[in-house]
């Protein structure tokens, strides 16, 4: 028999050594202080009114109140309309914000920097919180949800629009300033026409967020399906609340494939 | 006598047809913004109308009152061990959904379509709607909370996954295959291997998102420091919010710096 001999061993440092360990002490640091520091009322979780809620809840939950569905339909259109506004006010605002941020556009490190930041700071927020400020500010109307989706949008939107716009190919903007085209001329003959497909398959992408995002702005009174939530499960009229899950389920499903049609089409 | 000259007509880079059809689009895209920003109130001159609300809000806001902040702190923990909870066992539950729902490894559509569909359906419920309906069963607390994390974030990493193993080199399959090991054995030698990297990162993206998602649950009762920024928005008291508002953003950015960083070194 012949002895096969492995070729030898990479040296591995102290520290690639350790790591495992060092990395597995911390998770078991977070973790041991995660479940001990948890409040739980497992008494309450487990309690007689758990098991007759849930005999209650569930049944109901799953035999939607259709006597109500021209009331949530109403509502559910609401939500659309202002999905669709906030998108789109956000898709026409966040494009000078992608142009700042992209770095083959404008030649500034100061306001590429500047609006990363603004972008990532309105990222940083989810929609329900500016939807509380904004309730504050103009009162519980579709008004406030609307400009909420707006400005979270403006978030998301403005980075993947500066991505598209490092992205897109130059040699087309130097043919033509080569030619003498003007600033204008260069933005709608070399640039527009290579990022509007992007452009728009994001914005309709954003619309799909938008619409989920929507439909919970109404609990705390910015208009759409989720006021009706708020009413329903304080009167805890589960079986309304069973035909809201439905609709939302169904409306959100049935966005969901015709904005993914109509994306495959356009990039 | 003027002859005809031979003068080429000018085309633009797109034809008639598209050109017209791209107006219609626009025309129709304007017009039902048009209608939904009547609807719901929300066009532009409502935002000049109405900044005199957000101008006074921003002003009220400062300056924050930071001895506030030791109140908002454990409230914040809380929020975060939600969030790891809830992570941590949608991750665990997702595995073997994931596999089921992996067409190359089950290739029975009885078997991966009814668990596709599922998740699909549990994706669209928005978690705080899942958490008020688990507040009702469950009541007040944070059990509710984070059980609507776990069903919200399973949908989303079982769909994440289930993508990733599908997109698996297939050959290491048919080699333990073809020298006899069971569906186990593939699971743990072919599988697991090539996809860990991944799902450690999306487990990562998805606790981005439990945090974000945690942060509002409050609203309804769900527990973290959505309470305390319901409750003080409703006593318009603006210094308190601003400090929860600094607070939130400054442990957003870092748990998605943090989150980042490893995602980046992991693929």
């Amino acid at each position: 028999m012949t002895e096969f001999t492995l070729p030898p061993k990479q040296k591995k440092t102290p520290w690639q050594k350790m790591r495992p360990y060092v990395i597995g002490i911390i998770l078991l640091a977070i973790y041991i202080w995660t479940f001990t520091s948890i409040e739980i009322r497992w008494s309450r979780v487990f309690s007689q009114h758990t098991i007759e809620s849930l005999t209650r809840v569930i049944p109901q939950l799953f035999s939607p109140d259709w006597s109500a569905f021209g009331k949530v339909m109403g509502l559910m259109w609401e939500t659309l309309l202002m999905a669709y506004t906030g998108t789109l006010m956000a898709a026409i605002l966040a494009i000078p914000f992608g142009f700042f941020a992209a770095r083959n556009m404008v030649k500034n490190k100061f306001l590429n920097t500047a609006s990363k930041w603004a972008l990532n700071a309105i990222r940083a927020f989810p929609e329900l919180v500016l939807a509380l400020m904004f309730v504050a500010a103009v009162g519980p109307r579709p008004f406030a949800g609307v400009i909420a989706i707006a400005i979270g949008s403006i978030g998301m939107l403005g980075k993947l629009y500066s991505e598209v716009i490092e992205s897109i190919d130059m040699n087309v903007v130097e043919a033509l300033e080569a030619n003498g085209a003007n600033k204008i001329q260069v933005l709608f003959y070399g640039i527009i026409p290579q990022i509007i497909p992007e452009f728009l398959s994001y914005a309709i992408y954003r619309f799909e967020i938008d619409v989920r995002a929507s439909t919970i702005l109404g609990i705390i009174g910015a208009g759409g399906i989720g006021t009706l939530i708020t009413i329903a499960t304080t009167n805890r009229n589960w079986s309304e609340v069973g035909l809201i899950l439905l609709v939302i389920i169904v409306v959100v499903t049935l966005i969901d494939i015709i904005s993914a049609q109509i994306r495959k089409r356009l990039v | 006598m003027m002859s005809k000259t031979n003068q080429p007509t000018l085309q633009g880079i797109s034809s008639n047809k598209t050109k017209l059809r791209i107006s219609a689009i626009f025309i129709i895209i304007v017009g039902f913004y048009l209608f939904t920003s009547i609807k719901t109130e929300s066009s532009l001159l409502d935002l000049w109308s109405g900044k005199n609300g957000f101008i006074n809000i921003a002003k009220s806001l400062f300056p924050p009152h930071w001895s506030y902040a030791s109140t908002v702190m454990p409230q914040l923990i809380e929020t975060l061990h939600m969030a790891i909870i809830a992570t941590t066992v949608a991750a665990l539950i997702s595995i073997p959904i994931s596999l089921l729902s992996a067409a190359n490894l089950f290739p029975n559509p009885f078997i991966h379509l009814p668990v596709r569909f599922i998740m699909n359906v549990l994706r669209t419920i928005p978690d705080i709607l899942l958490a008020l309906i688990f507040v009702g069963i469950f009541g007040v607390g944070v059990f509710p909370g984070i059980m609507a994390l776990i069903i919200f974030s399973l949908g989303l990493l079982a769909k994440l996954l289930y993508e990733t193993i599908e997109s698996i080199d297939m050959n290491p399959i048919e080699a333990i295959r073809a020298s006899g090991g069971n569906t186990m054995q593939v699971i743990a030698y072919a599988v697991i291997p090539q996809v860990l990297p991944q799902f450690v990162s999306f487990g990562l993206y998805v606790f981005e998102v439990n945090v974000r998602a945690s942060l509002v649950l409050g609203f309804v009762g769900a527990g973290g420091i959505g309470l305390l920024l319901n409750q003080q928005v409703s006593w318009a008291n603006y210094p308190n919010v601003m400090t929860i508002i600094i607070i939130i953003f400054i442990s957003v950015v870092i748990i998605d710096y943090i989150s980042n960083k490893i995602r980046e070194r992991l693929i």
